[in-house]
């Protein structure tokens, strides 16, 4: 792979040597294109949302420094922090308004926010000159070299595109590219595991309108001269073709997208004039027509056919310590504080009361079952307990703090870990990837310094610490391999791995033993006494009673969202209100 | 302004609102059922007038090729339900066959229903065509294709028709006023035509068991498939349902504000717009923000009307935070 690279490299330096200036210009092209790319590669290929104004952020960088250099003299290289401020603006407001929204109202506000800036900019001729444009912008210079030629702005435009692929592979393997591929899987796990969804999503949009910002700035420079058209709805369309063509989901699909419409594009203004015998807009269709066979044929892009033929690089085993543990007020705390407590928990669904007026409580240290018949309202509970919905009624205190109400990544944050019934995992990350995501809330690395690629002790630690849970639950051997292919059982182990990674002080497992065979239940039993002998407090549900009557310290019983019995295993067997919810009522 | 421009902007208010609720409700429907955001709705809906200025010149229509080619394509796809790519196949014949009538000297009337008809069988191919093969897309992905879809047919709209506008002649010639406003006399057949597909609709969902259906398969597709309903016919009912209403308001529309390839796209926009005012699920509210959008756009080209465009797109900034403010879910997960 590497040396791979560093030929494309060397090609890339040399190519204004042998290659004539028009195709040198049309480099220029790829590179402005694949830097608004791979902001929708972080944008769609990770986050899972998308965009369909980028266009319009490179035109307000664009016309920014247009106005500035041409009608105040500033310097270009002043104009471009003024240009990004301006796109990362337009981003905040516009995804501040969106990312709580569902999926698809990105999208669309950005078709209209598109079309509006578009007519602004045509038709505001007093400031930008309408569909005339504004002419005669400077030449970018440093240290008296001015880039005039396409030949010199072409290095300038690729220190830009390779340094922004850097960024954005820097990005890719840290924890908040594990965050964004979370959020697109799943939004409730990651919120689970400490990911603030809204405020990563919102980072995610203005990092990538700032990628179209700064293209805007090369383009406005390359060219010297700003009009409306190239910031248009067709443009946006044009650079999200270019991420789908290559492959929304690497980064040298990107590139290999960008490419790929730049030279379709220059061949079909050559082309389609002569097939349909008049000047026309017909580009458009072209456009329209590979998108959508690229998305029905090849919807991941063209570059996994082609990666299927690189050298696939060895994964390596992390290495190194774990993560500092979390700082415990007071481990010397005696076993037998009360340090989880529901109080007269109600939670109504409509009109059904899937728990009403329940109040236990959890002593550090110890396994506390939750058990019940189907329909208990276990999982609400838990649900409660953990973020995922408000109560309608009562509490939920954590050493003493109440944490009902609180959203799912508050409440993790403050050491709380679970699993889900059904397994909530990550099937394109791969096994270690999806254990990391449980360290998130241990590591502090912005998306600035995983950009910038200084967060490397950090990461390493919580590889290191993931492989060491994946290590306990036995699925070390499988760390590099996708989430997506693993057995029920296995996945049940993983997601008591990521839990683990999280470090919690309470760890509430949610039947972690449904659909694990024999042997397994027995190894699954083993891991929770090692776990409650290290200390942490479980909270258990499942429906296995030799499981659960073996392992835990007591029990409280549901049925019917309320709580019928709680005591010592012993004591819950011989109650006969809970023998007659299980095996019925005694035919007298 | 006074009150002569007053009443005369909000009848034209009224008049655009009414179109944008009738796009709305195509895409609310559509949307509901297939999980699609219909962006090419407003080439369809120019689609038909278009056809019927052509037929009324004598000319034979690209469309209609279009629409036949889609159905043969659709037969292609299906040919081991060799009944049904049959009856395509023949379908297709018979829309090459309209059309060559309509462009034959077929009466005015008889040309305007075969313009619809000609444009009706590409709304179910599209889904067949180019959504079906992805049952399990993402609103996302199905948002990307119809975004393509809408460049090739627009394309395809100025290869058919040129960069020309067209007005055909109206249903009711004349005008009639209303106090002091002159109100041409086709608004009303509009107001009727919206007043009908409204009722429709709602009958359509309310009393009959295939609109129940469609309904259950936009609540629960799992659970719709599982009682014996077939997503894939229900998702070609509803294109099937927005493209005829779209056809027919582009008709009744196109001898009051024109028809060009590229008008489509500007109307279906707006009726996102307000589509986005009921949260693409609610129908009242749908109808209630466009005619909202009608209003504003109409009195702001009164003030500003290079910017009516942008002011009305910048009207979704508010209706988006205030959407925001009202939500609670966590981040925007599919189901």
């Amino acid at each position: 792979m590497r040396p791979l690279l560093l030929v494309l490299l060397a090609l890339l330096l040399l190519a204004p040597l042998f290659l004539p200036p028009f195709y040198i210009t049309l480099l220029n092209f790829v590179a402005f294109g694949s830097l608004v790319a791979l902001g929708l590669y972080l944008l769609t290929g990770m986050a899972g949302m998308t965009s369909f104004g980028q266009a319009a952020f490179m035109g307000l960088a664009a016309y920014a420094t247009a106005l500035l250099t041409t009608k105040m003299g500033l310097s270009p290289w002043l104009t471009l922090p003024i240009g990004l401020l301006f796109a990362g603006v337009g981003a905040l407001v516009l995804g501040g308004l969106t990312v709580r929204l569902k999926g698809h109202y990105l999208p669309l506000s950005t078709i209209a926010w598109q079309m509006a800036l578009f007519i602004v900019l045509g038709s505001w001729t007093a400031l930008t000159g309408g569909h005339t444009g504004l002419p005669d912008l400077p030449a970018v210079s440093i240290m008296g070299f001015s880039f005039r030629t396409e030949d010199s702005f072409y290095y300038l435009s690729w220190a830009f595109a390779l340094l922004a692929a850097w960024g954005a592979a820097n990005l890719t393997g840290s924890r908040v590219g594990r965050a964004l591929r979370a959020l697109r899987g799943d939004a409730v796990a990651a919120a689970s595991f400490g990911v603030h969804p809204p405020s990563l999503k919102l980072q995610v949009f203005l990092l990538a309108a700032l990628l179209a910002g700064l293209a805007g700035w090369l383009y406005a420079h390359f060219l010297r001269f700003v009009n409306p058209s190239p910031f248009g709805l067709e443009a946006s369309i044009k650079y999200l073709i270019m991420a789908v063509v290559g492959g929304i989901g690497s980064i040298p699909g990107v590139f290999l997208g960008a490419s790929l419409i730049t030279g379709l594009e220059e061949w079909l203004k050559d082309i389609l004039p002569k097939v349909f015998g008049r000047t026309g807009n017909y580009e458009v269709i072209a456009y329209g027509l590979v998108l959508v066979v690229i998305l029905i044929l090849a919807p991941r892009g063209l570059w996994p056919f082609l990666e299927r033929y690189l050298p696939h690089p060895t994964p390596r085993r992390p290495q190194g310590m774990g993560l500092p543990a979390r700082q415990v007020q007071g481990l010397e705390v005696p076993k037998g504080e009360v340090i989880l407590e529901v109080e007269r928990l109600s939670k109504a669904f409509g009109g059904l009361l899937a728990v009403c007026d329940l109040s236990f409580q959890l002593r550090r240290g110890e396994v506390l079952g939750l058990i019940g018949p189907n329909g208990a309202g276990k999982s609400t509970c838990f649900n409660l307990i953990t973020g995922v919905h408000a109560p309608t009624k009562g509490q939920v205190r954590f050493k003493g703090q109440a944490i009902s109400g609180l959203a799912p990544f508050t409440v993790h944050e403050k050491g709380i870990g679970r699993t889900f019934q059904h397994p909530h995992l990550f099937p394109e990350m791969t096994v270690l990837e999806n254990a990391a995501l449980g360290t998130y809330a241990r590591t502090r690395a912005g998306m600035l310094s995983c950009l910038l690629g200084t967060n490397r002790r950090e990461e390493a630690a919580a590889l290191s610490e993931a492989y060491r849970a994946l290590e306990r639950v036995g699925l070390a051997e499988l760390a590099h391999h996708k989430a997506g292919g693993l057995a029920l059982g296995q996945q049940r182990l993983l997601e008591i791995a990521r839990a683990l990674a999280s470090s919690p002080e309470v760890l509430l497992l949610d039947e972690p033993a449904a659909g694990l065979r024999a042997a397994e239940k027995l190894e699954l039993a083993r891991l929770i006494r090692r776990l409650a002998a290290e200390g942490i407090t479980v909270l258990l549900v499942d429906h296995d009673m030799d499981l659960v009557m073996g392992l835990v310290d007591r029990v409280v019983v549901m049925h019917y969202g309320e709580k019928l019995a709680e005591g010592t295993p012993r004591e819950v067997q011989k109650n006969p209100k809970v023998i007659e919810a299980y095996l019925g009522q005694e035919v007298a | 302004m006074d009150w002569t421009i007053f009443s005369f902007l909000l009848a034209d208010g009224l008049q655009n609102g009414t179109i944008y609720a009738l796009l709305a409700l195509c895409l609310v429907l559509v949307f509901a059922v297939t999980r699609v955001i219909l962006v090419p709705l407003g080439e369809l809906l120019m689609f038909a007038p278009l056809s019927y200025a052509l037929l009324l010149q004598g000319q034979f229509p690209g469309t209609a090729w279009l629409s036949a080619a889609m159905l043969v394509a659709w037969a292609l796809l299906d040919r081991n339900r060799l009944r049904l790519a049959l009856a395509l196949l023949l379908l297709a014949g018979v829309v090459l066959g309209l059309a060559y009538w309509g462009s034959h000297g077929a009466p005015g009337w008889v040309a305007w229903l075969l313009a619809v008809l000609i444009v009706l069988p590409m709304g179910p191919a599209t889904y067949r065509l180019f959504f079906e093969p992805l049952p399990h897309g993402t609103v996302l992905v199905y948002l990307i294709l119809a975004v393509g879809l809408h460049f090739v047919y627009q394309g395809l709209g100025l290869v058919f028709f040129g960069p020309e506008q067209y007005r055909p002649p109206a249903l009711l010639s004349g005008e009639a006023s209303l106090g002091t406003v002159p109100l041409p006399r086709q608004v009303f057949v509009v107001y009727a035509f919206a007043f009908l597909a409204m009722l429709g609709l709602y009958l359509f969902f309310t009393r009959s068991l295939y609109g129940k259906a469609l309904r259950a398969c936009a609540v629960n597709r799992l659970g719709a498939r599982i009682s014996g309903i077939n997503p894939s016919e229900a998702g070609r009912v509803a294109f099937l349902l927005a493209t005829a209403i779209a056809a027919v308001s582009g008709m009744l529309i196109a001898p009051l504000v024109n028809a060009a390839y590229f008008m489509g796209f500007l109307l279906g926009l707006k009726g996102f717009v307000a589509g986005i005012l009921g949260g693409l699920i609610s129908y009242p509210m749908a109808v209630g923000g466009a005619l909202v959008v009608g209003l504003l756009e109409s009195y702001s080209s009164f003030t500003a009307s290079a910017y009516k465009e942008a002011i009305v797109f910048a009207l979704l900034l508010p209706v988006l935070f205030w959407r925001s403010l009202r939500t609670l879910e966590l981040g925007g997960e599919e189901e």
